[in-house]
């Protein structure tokens, strides 16, 4: 519609959010050579994470996105947490 | 609002687009036709399952070996297991009525994305067929049950590995179907209908269709984790690998609860739309059942662990399973006294739609009441994996998915083909089959709470009574579905021809032709402020 706003993103951003994407994936893969213990498995989520959230903003079109559409993504997430938070109710208290 | 029967030559079904005979069909991107795609591959999916549901119940009619032995029995329950869930009562009522009922009922001449609509038809049938290869080649039919517990999932030496990526290739169709309806129903509602004048077959629609965005991706995933397992060994599940077959557990039912809602949703749109039409009255707490329908998707998906509670989860997360599960009931309960309130006082008019609708609720009481009992974690210890549990499982999912959508099929059979079955059949067709569900499934609320395992070819001889009795049931309720099949098969082309609105319901899908134009509306409806879909005088 003509009155919606309309969001022309340059290619350079999407190639700046790609090589980002690119690098932490090989960071993801070379945090395992390093001895870290169970903190590699946090250190394996939080590079997910901060791809995810570059996916979501500048893929996905997040960032130019109306507030309630925003909130829709935020509520998934956090069912998603949930769920996790739920499932080890079992794991923690076993 | 005109009664006439109107003859529309541009109606959906001799409609000649593109592509003429079966391609017309299976090529299709109309709602209409997809719907019916659906309904004719899932009615042969459902002979075949209910087929083996029968060979199970002569198996089980005497003790010891009847007609088959240990290990043949253990596959015709893992097959009809699958075959019912994924192919017949998960896509049900959505893939069918939603997709031949939503575009109408909100005004729409087609859902959101209708190319990607017809895909998720061919993933139904690429993951029909991939199940079916695994039981037809390779080294034996899967015998894990329709669940694939781990760690039996990869130690079986039968031929799991097609089963398993059907299934997977089942979810995407699903996947696809509720992010269809998702977005159709936020985008695509005529101009007037507003959130609080949509249908309440459509809300319900719309609460499955996040169901199945959320939820189906994690059974996705869980079973590929299962086919590396069996393949590669990685240790996930596996115990003696380091891993823990209790994470399965948690992860497949994380999907398969929410799955049940899936189910049981849209069948409970489909009764809150039987119920004012045949009272004649708008529907009693409008706003309340919608916001059970929500509540119910919501906590509905955080109640997965009371499938669990033998399994060694625990104590907190027991707990706490069980007080939401007790939670579930109160959502459910408020649409049980909405419908009889709807129903007090209203211009009852006993036809065959109704009468599914009222048995409905007959069944579905007893089912979720039977919930409760195994949602109490002491009574749960005792009847965990008895008879017990397939019947409540049958009373929620037959009894209320299955009566849902036979009240369905009545209740919009004149829309869909424009012709009108034969009423008497119909109305024996429920009775025959009502008898013989109630005496199939209820002597195994008894032989369960007696102690009678479920999943075993042989059982002790003090069993044997209630078994008989279910047997004969099965007998019962096999000549209602023939009866039910007969008629309506018949009366699809040699009915009498249908009125527009045969039941005086005031939806918009009953203001267009029957059958419905291709297009479904000349011009899209405008809903006034006094308008809505219960305005009964």
């Amino acid at each position: 519609m003509s009155s919606e706003r309309n969001h022309i993103v340059p290619y350079k951003t999407y190639v700046f959010v790609l090589l980002a994407l690119i690098a932490l994936t090989l960071s993801s893969i070379a945090i395992t050579t390093i001895e870290l213990g169970g903190l590699a498995y946090a250190g394996a989520l939080v590079f997910a994470i901060v791809k995810s959230f570059l996916v979501l903003t500048w893929f996905m079109h997040l960032k130019y996105d109306k507030l309630y559409i925003i909130l829709w993504v935020v509520f998934v997430f956090a069912i998603l947490l949930v769920t996790v938070v739920v499932t080890f109710l079992d794991y923690l208290y076993r | 609002m005109s009664s006439i029967a109107i003859e529309n030559e541009a109606n959906y079904l001799k409609y000649k687009g593109r592509y003429k005979g079966l391609l017309g069909w299976i090529l299709s991107t109309d709602h209409k036709r997809i719907g019916l795609l659906y309904l004719y591959s899932m009615a042969v999916m459902f002979l075949i399952g209910a087929g083996l549901g029968l060979a199970m119940r002569f198996e089980l009619l005497a003790p010891g070996k009847t007609v088959m032995d240990a290990q043949a029995y253990n596959a015709t329950f893992t097959v009809h297991g699958v075959i019912m869930i994924f192919m017949v009562v998960i896509p049900g009522l959505p893939a069918v009525f939603g997709n031949f009922f939503l575009p109408l009922m909100i005004g729409a001449k087609d859902v959101a994305f209708p190319r990607l609509n017809l895909l998720s038809w061919w993933f139904f049938i690429i993951g029909i067929f991939l199940v079916l290869s695994a039981l037809l080649f390779g080294s034996g039919t899967p015998d894990t049950g329709w669940t694939f517990y781990a760690p039996y999932s990869f130690r079986t030496g039968t031929n799991l590995l097609p089963a398993i990526f059907g299934a997977f290739v089942l979810g995407f169709s699903s996947i696809l179907t509720g992010l269809n309806f998702l977005v159709t129903i936020h985008r695509m509602r005529c101009p007037g209908m507003k959130w609080t004048k949509m249908p309440l077959f459509v809300w319900t629609l719309y609460g499955t269709a996040w169901i199945q965005l959320l939820a189906t991706p994690v059974v996705g995933i869980t079973l590929v984790l299962v086919a590396l397992e069996r393949l590669f060994s990685v240790g996930i599940f596996d115990p003696a690998l380091g891993g823990d077959p209790i994470l399965y557990q948690h992860l497949f039912w994380i999907y398969s609860h929410p799955a049940v809602y899936v189910m049981i949703l849209p069948a409970l749109g489909v009764i809150s739309e039987i119920i004012p039409t045949f009272s004649q009255k708008h529907i009693f707490g409008y706003k309340a059942i919608i916001a059970s329908t929500m509540a119910i998707a919501f906590v509905g998906y955080l109640v997965w662990g009371h499938h669990m509670f033998t399994a060694g989860m625990s104590g907190t997360a027991q707990y706490y399973f069980s007080l939401l599960t007790f939670l579930v009931a109160v959502p459910s309960a408020i649409k049980v006294f909405n419908w009889i309130s709807t129903m007090y006082k209203g211009s009852i008019n006993l036809q065959t739609p109704f009468l599914w609708a009222v048995s409905f609720i007959f069944v579905f009481m007893i089912g979720g009441l039977s919930g409760l009992v195994l949602g109490a974690l002491a009574a749960n210890i005792h009847v965990h994996d008895t008879a017990f549990v397939v019947a409540h499982f049958h009373y929620i999912v037959f009894g209320g998915t299955g009566f849902a959508f036979l009240g369905a099929i009545h209740y919009w059979f004149p829309k869909i083909y424009g012709r009108m079955y034969d009423k008497s059949w119909a109305n024996i067709g429920w009775a025959v089959f009502f008898i013989g569900f109630l005496t199939l499934y209820t002597p195994m609320f008894y032989l369960g709470l007696m102690g009678q395992p479920r999943r075993y070819y042989d059982y002790l001889a003090e069993f044997h009574g209630g078994n008989i009795l279910a047997t004969i049931g099965s007998w019962i309720l096999a000549t209602g579905i023939i009866i039910i099949f007969a008629n309506l098969i018949r009366s699809a082309s040699r009915g009498e021809k249908a009125v527009m609105d045969p039941w005086h319901s005031k939806t918009l899908e009953w203001t267009v032709p029957s059958p419905p134009p291709v297009e479904n509306f000349d011009e899209i409806p405008v809903l006034e402020e006094s308008d809505g879909p219960y305005n009964y005088k």
